[in-house]
């Protein structure tokens, strides 16, 4: 292995392990948001327009981490995680962005 | 519920409950629709409240009002990975009424209570109510669609105060959807420690409070910032960043947030503290050339929903949004005098909104998020090369301070335009502040 590709390497380790650390203590804190969950999501994709987009900025952009990637590289949406900031919508064009039902979604208390 | 209301007012933020508290005192009839749980369910700021106009509306508000403490000492700096510029300030006068019109407040706790204001004062605030669309007659807004049953209402007039993600206003063809130049995303935590420590860590006496922005490695460098604000016993710790930004840099919001929250210099304020929640805001920050037409037959439109937001350091969205709600309430009393609701009925609202501060600061530095993005070399290669070059000036050694200075001179001149930095400077003198 030459040593630049080495030290990539090694990069990469570090880095995996912090997205480790980090997407832990993402999933931890929002245990600590309270939900009142709808059985339906709020939130829409259209797999016709996700299929073909490379940036996929929907994941990167979230700070709740809604938007995933399936084995098969489908958009999955754990919209019960939803902070309602409706960032993705201003990212995306293609999302589908409704409020959840009155009283659904996030409720803060402290805000 | 079909009976008409005088006003229909959609959202219990600041901007919704400023103007149905109003009209409710005149004595109309008005209905204020919530979509959370409860006013402030939803709602989230830095966030320090400016309260010039709240005071007005409710004098010595906070004696009642679950405000967390007044601002008296703020503060200011720069990171770079490793280093820290800043400058505090502290001002006595503040700690005393009416504070400086600046106080800390939890949006969720803070909403809750103006909401009770509104309704004590006769406004019907309706929560766990979303309204999806508005009810048209030609090009006249006549009234609501509440997503409930019995859910068309009708009114003379819609104040819509829907804040940021503004579906209703861009369902109307008030404004585009924002793009992802004029949306910041602020992450945010509330973290809890007892109030001895708090006033202890920041030197705090009674209810003395901080707010603290950070700037340059505070975002890795990139537009946006930083933030601590002290609350009673817990401070907020956030980040913003406009969508653009964050997208071209592929960094994520949460990310983000927590390498704030472990940069050397922010660590240690935080020490020891319980992450309580997190929570999530856009803040639009559209440009003063790009506000949105604020008002149509039968309809205003107040607040974040118009980009009432000034991007400067002063950072205030709150006392705009409280002040759009009372200026749309007092052209809407105007509008039922002359029985006339019409755009020219309600045309009112963007004059009163010309002559007062929120359009004037609007105007000032309204587009300041655009000049910033201009000069990217203030986020990221200006604080480095300064804070390199005060390390040179201050780091003991065996050179004569002469020699120290020249070096650490020349680095900087190495690094950065000298001319461009200053040319820089003076053109962000009346940008930011
Ligand atoms: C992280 C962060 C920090 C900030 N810091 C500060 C600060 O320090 N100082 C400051 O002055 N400002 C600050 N701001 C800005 C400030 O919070 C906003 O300007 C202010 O809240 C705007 O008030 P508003 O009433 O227009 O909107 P909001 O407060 O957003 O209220 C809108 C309301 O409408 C409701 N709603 C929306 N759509 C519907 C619908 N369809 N049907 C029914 N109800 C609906 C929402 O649930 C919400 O209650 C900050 C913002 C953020 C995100
Ligand atoms: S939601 Fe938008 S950003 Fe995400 S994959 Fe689909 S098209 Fe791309
Ligand atoms: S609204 Fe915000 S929290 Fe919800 S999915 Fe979109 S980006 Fe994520």
């Amino acid at each position: 292995m030459s040593q630049e590709s080495e030290v990539r390497s090694q990069e990469k380790g570090i880095k995996d392990f912090l997205q480790l650390l980090q997407s832990r203590t993402l999933a931890e804190k929002l245990y600590l948001v309270r939900f009142k969950t709808d059985t339906e999501s709020h939130l829409k994709v259209d797999p016709e327009k996700c299929k073909p987009c490379k940036d996929r900025d929907c994941i990167y952009i979230c700070p709740a981490d809604v938007y995933k990637l399936d084995e098969k590289e489908n958009i999955v949406i754990s919209f019960e995680a939803c902070l309602e900031c409706g960032t993705c919508r201003i990212a995306c064009e293609f999302i589908d962005w409704k409020n959840p039902k009155g009283g659904y979604g996030v409720c803060y208390r402290y805000g | 519920m079909n009976d008409k209301f005088d006003c229909i007012v959609i959202g219990a933020g600041p901007a919704g409950i400023a103007c149905a508290y109003t009209l409710a005192k005149a004595g109309l009839n008005v209905i204020v629709f919530e979509r959370g749980e409860y006013p402030g369910s939803k709602n989230v700021s830095g966030g320090v409240l400016y309260s010039t106009i709240l005071n007005k509306l409710i004098p010595e508000f906070w004696k009642d009002a679950p405000v967390e403490r007044h601002v008296s000492k703020r503060r200011y700096s720069i990171l770079s990975k490793d280093s820290e510029m800043a400058l505090e300030l502290s001002f006595d006068s503040f700690n005393n009424p009416s504070y400086n019109n600046s106080f800390t407040v939890l949006r969720a706790k803070f909403d809750r209570w103006f909401a009770k204001k509104a309704e004590d004062a006769g406004a019907f605030v309706l929560a766990e109510t979303v309204v999806d669309d508005f009810i048209w007659n030609g090009d006249k807004v006549i009234g609501v669609k509440a997503r409930r049953e019995g859910g068309d209402i009708y009114a003379d007039v819609v104040v819509c105060g829907e804040g940021a993600n503004s579906l209703l206003a861009e369902k109307a063809g008030l404004k585009k959807k924002p793009t992802d130049h004029q949306m910041i995303t602020a992450a945010k935590e509330v973290i809890s420690l007892p109030r001895e420590v708090i006033e202890d860590r920041f030197n705090l006496e009674n209810d003395e409070g901080m707010t603290m922005e950070f700037f340059g490695d505070a975002v890795k460098g990139m537009i946006g910032s930083g933030f601590i604000y002290t609350n009673r016993d817990s401070f907020s710790v956030g980040i913003g960043c406009p969508i653009a930004v964050m997208k071209k840099h592929g960094m994520r919001p949460n990310d983000l947030l927590e390498a704030f929250k472990a940069h050397p210099m922010v660590k240690k304020f935080l020490r020891g503290g319980k992450t309580e929640e997190l929570s999530a805001k856009m803040i639009p920050e559209p440009g003063y050339k790009n506000l949105p037409k604020l008002a149509a037959y039968g309809l205003l439109l107040t607040g974040d929903s118009a980009g009432f937001v000034n991007p400067s350091l002063y950072r205030e969205g709150s006392n705009m949004a409280m002040a759009s709600g009372v200026m749309a309430a007092e052209t809407i009393l105007e509008a039922k005098e002359k029985g006339d609701f019409s755009e020219a009925g309600l045309s009112g609202y963007v004059k009163r909104l010309n002559e007062s501060f929120v359009m004037k600061d609007l105007k000032r530095y309204g587009d300041a998020p655009e000049k910033l993005s201009d000069t990217p070399e203030l986020f990221k290669e200006y604080p480095d090369a300064i804070l390199k070059m005060a390390e040179g000036y201050f780091t003991v050694s065996g050179l004569s301070k002469a020699e120290m200075q020249r070096v650490a001179r020349k680095d900087f001149k190495d690094t950065i335009s000298v001319w461009k930095f200053l040319w820089d400077m003076y053109k962000m003198r009346r940008t930011i502040v």
